[in-house]
């Protein structure tokens, strides 16, 4: 433990006004604290250079996941063992239960939540290509009020986001879709579990008579941010698939990804299997 | 130097007692259950939530306690692996960690069975495949997991002879 | 003969204690009054230690502050030098190189007050390959950078040359390997005048501790006592280094007056203690034009760190094991052990033998390819048989027989079959962006016991008392730490009084108390020390006869009255055994050659892998392990050493690859330093075979580090049946990998 403890605080909010009311009061001050999992490592390895947390764990209104006709709203403390465990999420989003079933472990995953996993924006975290391909969308709430916007927008660079001093993270809600949709996950990690991701790919295609209907990509651990591949989107977005042009598709996530070479992997190696996982996501499209 | 914060005190209920004592709010419940409490079977392997070393029963759930602040204990039901035998009539699982060979030196033991605890709750006959899995978060470096497995498998075996 | 608790799976003796948590671990302890104990740590890798600033506003009249000036006795921790200091004066040789200890009772401030001791180094050019060690770019050790070297020469190796049809050459390389064990290193000190200094921890050889005290302190034998706490795993990591955090909680309890606690915690311990020592060797092996080996030329080095510890002896045995289970009439074995700015690498199961086994294994695949024949057929044709000599020239006494061992493991494993199918569905073009898949195999020994003359210059020693009660207690200094130890003693003892395990006590090695039996490694606790332990149990029935206390067919009853009377009657019941080093053992230390050891064990491990050919994740499928080993005393602890020995050996070929910065590890956090989970291995399948040795108790063998020997270049051959790669080092990271692979299709 090489944090001075004595220096930290932490205090419980009785309700969400009271938590928005105190993050206000003081802006940048607070920092809003849910299971842990990210904030603990780093208070231990003495990097946790805030000090005043705000324990919003036991906040109703931040957690549930409820199903409308139109979306699937998770609140913010949904964790990944929660995420696994609902039925509509499992048959129609089946890419992010994968990726909570790939984030940490059976421990972490529960007390790890989505909302702390998204404000944290490591560009290494599973859950947002899915959330990515899934055209998710975050509300944020504040005095001021809520607002929404397309979780394709949060991350504005390296562990920066568009969340405002003051603003908490409610929920996270993904369209429902009713067209057939061919789905794609796959991490790949150091491990087979309990990994770091060295780069994780999800996919969704709607597949129309042979053709590529629409399609949405995403990668983590490839870019200082999540990353939605819109330039392989476009190449194969319209091609049919008997002759699609995959060296093109390949060539264009080349151009878009800007991968680095860190503790855990290349950036030789990225690029490399970035292509491969590209053509493996097409492949299942085919078959 | 900055003014310390003040302990706060927190009460819960550990191993069906009730349990009270004074801590930094950030203090890690390993910590806390370790020093302030004297309950030392739950281990320390990595300070980062990755061996699984510290694992315990949190509300019924697993959770890795160097992860867990003081103050977020507030209230809760907390497991340690000193709650789980009945006095002396060990669990199953313990009895077949002895017996399989489940068990070497020891230090990843505590956390190991609390997550076949946490396993066989959830699923009772797990499978290889669930087996690995639910075991995944809790790292070994003497037995290679194989006579962990076989520990596993051992105390289903027996509950299922009971049944 | 069946026996009657000997080959027995046996629980556990202190079993009960672990699962239920109340087995004690050194941070499981805590003394009236104790302070908490930290390391302030060099932050270069060599230079002069200008300064050393106490910052920040603390309150540093109340901590206690020891540096060199407050060793009473010799700055060092002496191992078989002296050269490493306890703590650095003038001159830093490797990151991390203590330099101030500081202790307080607050450990969150203990913390802070770390982080506020600034070293200020003026740094000095270092070094950090072996490569550069041995160009001399800097001479950072000695007057060459070479702690030891090693010429072993066996017939005429460059007279074989010419006679050759073959010469295949090669280099192989190993990374550094750290020992994660899942309980970080620790210790509790306490001095004082009445007793001097007791040092409680988790180690592996307590005798070690307690020589490195003295000299430290300069104090007689009976003023230091070393006590093990239960040991969470140590495979090595634990068998030097504790003398060194022993040493710092031991100054500041001198200097405090008060007991210390010094705990490392993981980034620590990844960072400042020992690790495998990387290696390089490079094979020239001659062969006639059907596989027959005519000489072998190996040259075999070894980085040691910054400080000599055990490097001559992890160099020593990674030497003769480099040429295996062969008969070869010519070899040379020319190796060194050299010098770099890194923390000194130290003993890690296996102790050189899987760095040189590595590479010869890896080595002998390619030079089957390259005659023309298999694998298998290029060993069966030059595997030892009794009555051969070995590279160091120990004629095989015993009897072996290590085509039946391969022929037992490839059936078990399907090799034969699978070799064939892979082959064949590998060169299929689908295969080529979908999965490769691969056999491959290793065969090796492993010596147990000391080198040489090792066994004779430890003299090791075991007692054993009867107490009145009948109660048999077994006083030695081996340690238990997972492997088993105390049951296997409580079998074999328990075999030779023919009682049952429950009446047999082992005592918590404390030196105060116990003999030195000598240290907890090199695979010789059960054929070594356990065989002192069988004969200290004949020398108390011999006892018991002598005085006509007991008859034959005694029962256990039988056993305790007569322990009750010998009491009563004579005193205490204890019988004392020292080492005797087999008569026809000959090692010459000057030639190096000779009896190397009383007994190999024999092995061929198989390994199966998948290779996904998109991102080079390698996956075992299917692993075999068949070794003789004499006598399986315990089949459960047996099978789980094995077992937990391929799967360090797994991570050593796959997933354990230490990044170094300028003689640091940077990937000191166990998210960066991957070591396998329950997902990442295969069923670990664990066949033995039994020819018992002569003298070893029950016949019994050494088996401990074994399997660290032929899990690796199993791996490494099977990756290179799956892709055709020519596999020369490991870890084989996915990165290498995936590179090689696009580099074969280009």
């Amino acid at each position: 433990m090489r944090a001075f403890l004595p220096a930290y605080e932490m205090e419980t909010p009785r309700d969400l006004a009271s938590a928005l009311d105190c993050l206000a009061s003081a802006p940048g001050v607070w920092q809003a604290f849910a299971g842990g999992t990210d904030l603990m490592v780093l208070l231990e390895a003495g990097k946790l250079p805030r000090k005043k947390f705000l324990n919003i764990w036991n906040l109703g209104e931040l957690r549930g996941i409820v199903v409308s006709a139109e979306y699937v709203t998770l609140g913010a403390l949904t964790t990944y063992a929660e995420v696994q465990r609902h039925e509509v999420l499992t048959r129609e989003f089946p890419l992010l239960c994968r990726a909570a079933a790939a984030t940490g472990s059976v421990a972490t995953q529960n007390r790890g939540t989505l909302g702390g996993n998204i404000a944290n924006a490591s560009p290494a975290a599973d859950s947002p290509p899915a959330l990515i391909v899934y055209d998710a969308e975050i509300e944020m709430v504040s005095l001021s009020g809520a607002r929404f916007l397309p979780y394709a927008s949060f991350h504005t660079g390296y562990k920066r986001t568009n969340l405002q001093a003051g603003e908490l993270i409610r929920a996270i809600r993904l369209p429902r879709v009713r067209a057939r949709r061919k789905q794609y996950f796959r991490k790949v990690g150091t491990r087979r579990a309990q990994a770091i991701s060295k780069i994780c790919f999800a996919g969704v295609a709607r597949v129309e008579a042979a053709r590529i209907a629409d399609v949405r990509i995403a990668l983590g651990s490839v870019s200082p941010a999540v990353l939605r591949a819109v330039r392989a989107e476009e190449v194969l977005r319209g091609q049919r698939l008997g002759s699609l042009d995959l060296r093109g598709a390949q060539d264009a996530l080349g151009a878009e990804i800007a991968p680095i070479d860190d503790m855990r992997s290349t950036a030789r190696y990225r690029r490399s299997v970035a292509r491969n996982l590209l053509a493996e996501f097409v492949e299942t499209l085919v078959g | 130097m900055p003014e310390p914060a003040r302990k706060i005190r927190v009460s819960c209920v550990v191993n069906g007692a009730a349990a009270s004592f004074e801590a930094y709010p950030m203090a890690r419940l390993l910590d806390v259950l370790r020093e302030e409490l004297q309950l030392t079977g739950t281990k320390e392997g990595c300070g980062e939530g990755e061996c699984g070393a510290c694992s315990i029963e949190m509300d019924g759930q697993l959770v890795n306690s160097c992860l867990v602040p003081a103050l977020q204990a507030e209230g809760a039901r907390i497991r340690t692996i000193e709650g789980l035998a009945m006095g002396d009539t060990l669990h199953a699982l313990q009895q077949a960690f002895i017996t399989q060979g489940g068990a070497q030196c020891g230090i990843c033991t505590p956390g190991m069975i609390l997550a076949a605890v946490n396993l066989l709750a959830q699923h009772p006959q797990p499978d290889d495949a669930q087996i690995r899995a639910g075991l995944s978060g809790n790292l070994c470096r003497c037995t290679g997991y194989m006579k962990i497995f076989e520990s596993v498998v051992a105390a289903v075996r027996q509950a299922e002879s009971r049944a | 003969m069946e026996m009657r608790v000997i080959g027995k799976s046996v629980p556990r003796k202190e079993g009960r204690e672990k699962v239920t948590g109340r087995a004690r671990y050194v941070d499981d302890l805590s003394f009236p009054g104790m302070l908490h104990g930290v390391t302030v740590r060099s932050p270069a890798a060599r230079g002069r230690i200008r300064a050393i600033h106490f910052e920040g506003e603390l309150p540093w009249h109340e901590f206690t502050v020891v540096t060199a000036k407050d060793i009473p006795g010799k700055n060092c921790i002496a191992l078989l030098i002296e050269d490493q200091p306890c703590l650095a004066v003038e001159f830093v040789n490797h990151p991390e190189e203590a330099i101030v200890l500081l202790a307080h009772p607050d450990k969150y401030l203990l913390e802070e007050a770390r982080r506020c001791v600034r070293i200020e180094i003026e740094p000095l050019r270092a070094v950090f390959s072996i490569e550069d060690s041995m160009a001399r770019k800097e001479i950072i050790w000695g007057q060459d950078n070479i702690f030891k070297s090693f010429d072993v020469e066996k017939g005429d190796v460059d007279r074989a040359w010419s006679g050759a049809e073959f010469v295949v050459e090669g280099v192989y390389e190993t990374g550094a390997q750290e020992q994660l064990y899942i309980e970080p290193q620790g210790m509790i000190a306490q001095v004082n005048e009445a007793e001097g200094v007791t040092v409680w921890g988790s180690l592996q050889c307590p005798h070690y501790v307690h020589k490195a005290l003295m000299i430290l302190f300069g104090l007689p034998r009976e003023r230091i006592r070393v006590v093990q706490t239960e040991t969470g795993g140590g495979f090595g990591g634990k068998e030097e280094y504790p003398s060194m955090i022993a040493a710092h909680a031991a100054l500041l309890a001198r200097k405090s007056g008060r007991p210390v606690k010094i705990i490392y915690d993981r980034a620590e311990d990844m960072v400042a203690t020992t690790k495998r020592h990387p290696s390089r060797t490079r094979h020239a092996t001659a062969v006639t034009r059907d596989g027959k080996l005519l000489a072998m030329d190996i040259d075999f080095t070894v980085d040691g760190g910054a400080y000599e510890t055990l490097s001559p002896v992890v160099l020593s045995r990674g030497t003769i094991h480099a040429a295996g289970p062969y008969a070869c009439a010519n070899v040379r074995i020319r190796s060194r052990a050299v010098a770099t700015n890194a923390p000194p690498h130290g003993a890690f199961r296996g102790f050189g033998a899987p760095q040189s086994v590595f590479a010869l294994e890896r080595h002998f695949d390619r030079v089957a390819e390259i005659v023309g024949i298999t694998p298998a057929e290029f060993r069966r044709r030059n595997f030892i048989r009794q009555g051969q000599t070995l590279a160091v020239g120990q004629v095989v006494k015993e009897k072996v027989d290590m085509n039946g061992l391969m022929e037992r493991a490839f059936e078990l494993s399907g090799y034969y079959a699978k070799r064939n199918l892979f082959t064949e569905t590998n060169s299929d073009s689908s295969a080529r962006a979908g999965t490769k898949r691969g056999i491959g195999f290793a065969s090796f020994l492993h010596g147990a016991g000391f080198t040489g003359s090792g066994e004779e210059y430890l003299a090791s020693e075991v007692a054993m008392e009867a107490t009145a009660d009948g109660t048999v207690h077994i006083l030695a200094g081996s340690t238990e730490m997972g492997q088993g130890t105390n049951t296997i003693f409580a079998q074999i003892a328990a075999e030779a009084l023919r009682l049952d395990c429950e009446q047999i006590r082992i005592v918590q090695p404390d030196t105060a108390y116990v003999p030195n039996s000598g240290p907890t490694v090199a695979s010789r606790t059960a054929m070594i020390v356990g065989k002192l332990v069988e004969t200290a149990a004949a020398g108390l029935l011999q006892l018991l006869r002598e005085r006509g206390l007991l008859r034959d067919g005694y029962s256990a009853a039988d056993f305790s009255r007569a322990c009750c009377l010998y009491v009563a009657k004579h005193g205490a019941l204890k019988s004392f055994v020292k080492y005797d080093h087999p008569r026809d053992l000959h090692w010459d230390d000057q030639k190096y050659s000779g009896d190397a050891y009383g007994a190999y064990a024999w092995a061929v491990y198989v390994a199966e892998v998948s290779v996904d050919a998109r991102t080079a994740e390698v996956r075992v499928n299917d692993f075999v392990a068949v070794q003789e080993v004499g006598k399986v005393i315990n089949p459960v602890l047996a099978a789980g050493q094995i077992e937990g020995g391929v799967a360090q050996g797994i991570g050593f070929a796959l997933y354990e690859n230490v990044v170094w910065q300028e003689g640091r590890m940077v990937n000191a956090q166990m998210t960066n330093y991957v070591m396998p989970t329950a997902m990442d291995l295969p069923a670990i399948r664990v066949y033995f075979e039994e020819i018992p040795y002569g003298r070893g108790p029950a016949g019994a063998k050494g088996i401990g580090e074994l399997p660290l020997d032929g899990t690796a270049p199993a791996i490494a051959n099977a990756i290179a049946h799956a892709t055709g790669v020519d596999v020369r080092r490991i870890p084989i990271t996915a990165e290498s990998l995936l590179e090689m692979l696009e580099a074969a299709h280009a």
